[in-house]
């Protein structure tokens, strides 16, 4: 499964580099980050993207997602 | 719409319409709320520029930092956190705040300025956007400013926050440390700076917005950002909303005026009201946020917001030091003729230096 690391970036790099992987047309990707912020929009663009997000660890400032087709 | 696109949308409404009650209870026309020219009357509150006119300690920034820190720690979203580029922020928060006293206010007055009638922000508002569209330009090419990390110690965070407390202080007490100079504080006797409503009044609209602001992430480049970049118009919809609460009540108030002639602290230079807000447009995208969302960034810990926040302040500081903000169009006078108003050529220079440093920082902060 690809790992992707967005803790720490700015808005909207997160999204950028989640919407990278998918339009890449991988169908698993495990993504974490540290702001409430990154994950409302990551797991948003996922999902409107058609995948399911599963919240592995799921923290304001502490977080772990998988996403999958 | 979901329930999250309602929520921007009313808060949006709700703050346009606070924005013209504060005109009503005392504030300058159309600025209701500004970012970037209450900041610059913090500024000149403190001592840090002489421009007579816009110096007041306004209660609406301190509220909005105070209402965001108090929602975000009860929402266990306080963390403070830095370290990405903070020098570099603070002074793009420098440009920014060159671009804003270019135009004569930041993206938010720019919205009441256009729900107040006023064409010439409608200027400002296509350079804003083409200033956003060349931000996300340079975040599809990798731009980064690099990682910020969350600090071992809640404290750094805490700074803007406990600065925000001491500044109330200083306005509630009346605090003169300097006599012989007559401040500081200092406050404008003439002017916007002199225009303000009651203080229990604008702290309480900051802090409502501050905490609408924060629970909702609204952001006004980020607005256009996620319409280009992801066809998203969450954010935009509080953009939108801001527009309509402010429309609606300016014209209940008689307070809408259109045209390009006769705005109120405003000019109709239109190369720079665009370039201006061209300047701020893009310094926010590369920065993640507009002014607003800077200053509420600043208030739940993020010490690189504080830093652009801080940069805006000293920025304002230095613009009406060096005679870089534009002057406000006037009519005419017995002895004088009406003029347009806009920014001299030391201005021009400062906004120009401004977009050109803006693009090679968005052409070399790149992850391949």
């Amino acid at each position: 499964m690809e790992k992707l690391d967005v803790r720490g970036l700015s808005c909207p790099i997160p999204v950028i580099k989640t919407k990278k992987l998918i339009d890449q047309g991988l169908a698993e990707i495990q993504i974490v980050g540290d702001s409430a912020v990154s994950k409302e929009n990551v797991s948003k663009l996922a999902r409107s993207c058609g995948y399911t997000v599963v919240m592995k660890v799921d923290e304001k400032n502490n977080w772990e997602m998988e996403i999958k087709k | 719409m979901d329930r999250g696109k309602w929520l921007i949308l009313v808060s949006g409404l709700i703050i346009g319409a606070i924005a013209v009650t504060l005109v009503k209870l005392g504030n300058p026309p159309n600025m209701g709320f500004c970012i970037a020219c209450f900041e610059r009357d913090i500024a000149g509150a403190l001592g840090l520029h002489r421009a007579a006119v816009a110096q007041y300690m306004r209660p609406e920034i301190i509220g909005l930092v105070l209402g965001s820190a108090l929602t975000a720690l009860f929402a266990g979203e306080y963390r403070a956190r830095g370290g990405s580029a903070t020098l570099l922020r603070f002074f793009m928060g420098v440009f920014m705040m060159v671009g804003a006293l270019v135009f004569l206010g930041c993206p938010l007055r720019d919205i009441l300025r256009m729900a107040g009638g006023d064409y010439n922000a409608v200027v400002g508002l296509f350079g804003f956007i083409l200033g956003v569209g060349t931000g996300v330009f340079f975040l599809k090419q990798g731009f980064d400013l690099g990682r910020a990390k969350i600090s071992s110690s809640p404290l750094g965070g805490l700074i803007m926050p406990a600065l925000m407390l001491f500044f109330l202080y200083l306005l509630l007490k009346g605090t003169v440390f300097n006599p012989a100079d007559g401040g500081p504080l200092f406050f404008s006797q003439k002017g916007p700076g002199s225009m303000h409503a009651a203080i229990a009044f604008s702290l309480g609209a900051g802090l409502i917005v501050g905490f609408l602001a924060q629970r909702t992430r609204l952001c006004l480049s980020g607005g256009i950002r996620d319409f280009i970049l992801i066809r998203d118009n969450t954010l935009l919809l509080g953009f939108i909303g801001i527009f309509i609460g402010a429309l609606v009540l300016n014209i209940a108030f008689g307070l809408f005026k259109a045209g390009f002639a006769g705005q109120p602290i405003a000019h109709s230079n239109h190369i720079w009201n665009f370039l201006g807000l061209y300047l701020v447009g893009l310094t926010a995208t590369l920065l993640g946020g507009c002014p607003l969302r800077q200053l509420i960034l600043s208030g739940q810990g993020d010490m690189d917001a504080a830093a652009v926040v801080i940069g805006m302040i000293v920025g304002a500081g230095v613009i009406h030091n060096f005679g870089l903000a534009s002057s406000a169009m006037a009519a005419a006078t017995a002895t004088a003729p009406a003029t347009i108003g806009g920014p001299n050529i030391f201005g021009q220079i400062a906004c120009v230096a401004g977009i050109l440093i803006m693009l090679v920082i968005g052409y070399t902060y790149r992850e391949e």
